[in-house]
């Protein structure tokens, strides 16, 4: 069975091989699931020391303002973004959603500011509708350029800085979510203090064909270990992180999937610069009137895990679904199974009594508040 | 000890059979963290789902190597999943069943065959 022959491959794909991973396709690459430690000992290593991710699937792209005006990039992305990118400083770096016409999310993003451009990461399946979106739009004032040639690395976990320190003395005084381009053992590149796990971390930009010596010089520091795509996903669970094509879509509103976070005050009704994104209209009025689904985590009270697809019923017996869960696993660090979903709001609160069917059985499973456990950053 | 092509061990002693998944299933499974054991009692025909394991990625079935009663399960993987990926051919054992016809585990794989299939 080879679905991999017409997979690309990450400029480290064969270092996972070498290190033992079980290569999968993922979003049309060949990506490690896991490696022979295993995805729990992977897990753990992240929560309570340090992982290493290859992440090079996911997109790099340049917005670069034809006038050199750093300003002027982030005013173009405000059309499409219902963030505050104008009052994002250079070396700062925020989330935020692409949004469609209907107030449903084309991708979720990390925006960074650097001196005269803007670097967005987006994500993997989504990278080549996201450019095409963006030059559709922003053409006229903004170059939009995909960085083809990058890798991306993160280091996630308590021991991270211990990792990178020594290789980037400069990245001790990062804060969370800082963005510096820096050099790492001479090698040029872009590091934010961030990532998808909830553990203090950084995301290392570098030209591809130096990310191989840069990840081997991280590998070789003892708290470090490779974690692949299985690990990655119940660390972002545990953390109540959104999972693109799970989680949040095209037909799912920044409201409706408790986003509203990502959404300043700047960009809703009577700020200073309300609207003026795909769909603001909807999700305006659902900012202030709420919505009638929302996402929410869900704690099964049994330990079997209770994964995407599976419906939600309010009664153990009979009845029409009133919810679905849409991404769901086991929790190692919170020790049981742990997923979310969408609800009818009136049955979003956490600790409200439900049931899901997994093998035609239904089980009892409880709202949770997100995320199921706390995260870790290094905000001071 | 004979072996089927889906991966599981079963092991006859007069007219019962231990059965439990073997160590390449284990390994490519990867770490369980959840077991669902059938009922003693239950009777399963060759090819029934009879358990079921999880590991952090996916759900995957534990068929009936044979038809047969259910006699005795193992609460202790049920209880702490990774025995069985620890000691998948030993400790790690699912459940016991009574053989509805004694002469079926012979037409099971021996080891050699068993080898040959996962190469």
């Amino acid at each position: 069975m080879d679905e991999t022959a017409a997979l690309r491959k990450t400029p480290l794909h064969d270092l996972h091989v070498e290190l033992g991973a079980t290569m999968v396709g993922f979003a049309g690459y060949e990506m490690p699931v896991q490696y022979r430690t295993g995805v729990l000992n992977e897990h753990r290593r992240t929560r309570n020391a340090c992982g290493l991710f290859d992440v090079s699937h996911m997109g790099q792209v340049v917005l670069r303002p034809r006038s050199r005006t750093l300003a002027d990039a982030a005013r173009a992305l405000e059309r499409l973004v219902p963030a505050n990118v104008v009052g994002l400083k250079p070396g700062r770096q925020r989330y935020g959603l692409l949004t469609n016409e209907e107030g449903g999310i084309i991708d979720d993003l990390m925006i960074a500011a650097l001196d005269d451009h803007l670097l967005l990461v987006v994500n993997a399946a989504r990278k080549a509708d996201d450019v095409a979106h963006l030059r559709k739009q922003l053409s006229d004032t903004c170059e939009v350029e995909e960085l083809t040639s990058r890798a991306l690395i993160a280091v996630q976990g308590p021991r991270a800085l211990d990792a990178l320190g020594p290789l980037a003395p400069e990245v001790e005084d990062m804060r969370f979510m800082d963005v510096v381009t820096v050099e790492v053992a001479d090698v040029p590149c872009i590091v934010s203090r961030s990532g998808y796990t909830g553990e203090d971390g950084f995301e290392i930009s570098i030209p591809d064909d130096r990310a191989v010596e840069i990840a081997r010089s991280l590998l070789g520091y003892r708290a470090v270990g490779p974690v692949g795509l299985g690990a990655r996903d119940s660390l972002r669970l545990e953390a109540g992180l959104c999972l693109y094509g799970n989680d949040i879509d095209m037909k799912t509103t920044p409201v409706e999937a408790a986003l509203e976070w990502a959404i300043p005050k700047v960009r809703r009704r009577g700020g200073e610069r309300e609207g003026g994104f795909p769909g603001a209209r909807r999700i305006l009025d659902e900012l202030e009137q709420g919505t009638a689904r929302r996402r929410v985590g869900l704690k099964p009270r049994g330990k079997a895990p209770v994964r995407e697809g599976a419906q939600l019923y309010a009664e153990e017996e009979g009845g029409e679904p009133v919810g679905r869960v849409t991404s769901g696993s086991f929790g190692p660090s919170v020790g049981g199974p742990v997923s979310m979903g969408y609800l009818p709001t009136e049955m979003a609160e956490p600790g409200t009594g439900l049931f899901a069917e997994v093998r035609k059985k239904r089980l009892p499973i409880d709202v949770h508040a997100l995320p199921f456990r706390d995260a870790r950053y290094e905000k001071d | 000890m004979k072996y089927t092509d889906d991966h599981e061990w079963v092991k006859a002693d007069g007219d019962t059979a231990t059965v439990g998944i073997t160590s390449h299933a284990a390994e490519q499974l990867g770490d369980l963290v959840f077991v669902e054991l059938p009922e003693v009692g239950a009777t399963f025909s060759k090819g029934d789902t009879a358990a079921t394991v999880e590991s952090v990625k996916a759900a995957s079935d534990i068929l009936a190597p044979v038809d047969g009663e259910i006699t005795e399960v193992n609460e202790a993987i049920a209880e702490d999943p990774s025995i069985v990926n620890s000691d998948p051919q030993g400790k790690g054992w699912f459940f016991k069943l009574k053989l509805a016809d004694a002469s079926a585990v012979d037409a099971l794989m021996d080891e050699d065959a068993y080898k040959a299939l996962i190469g």
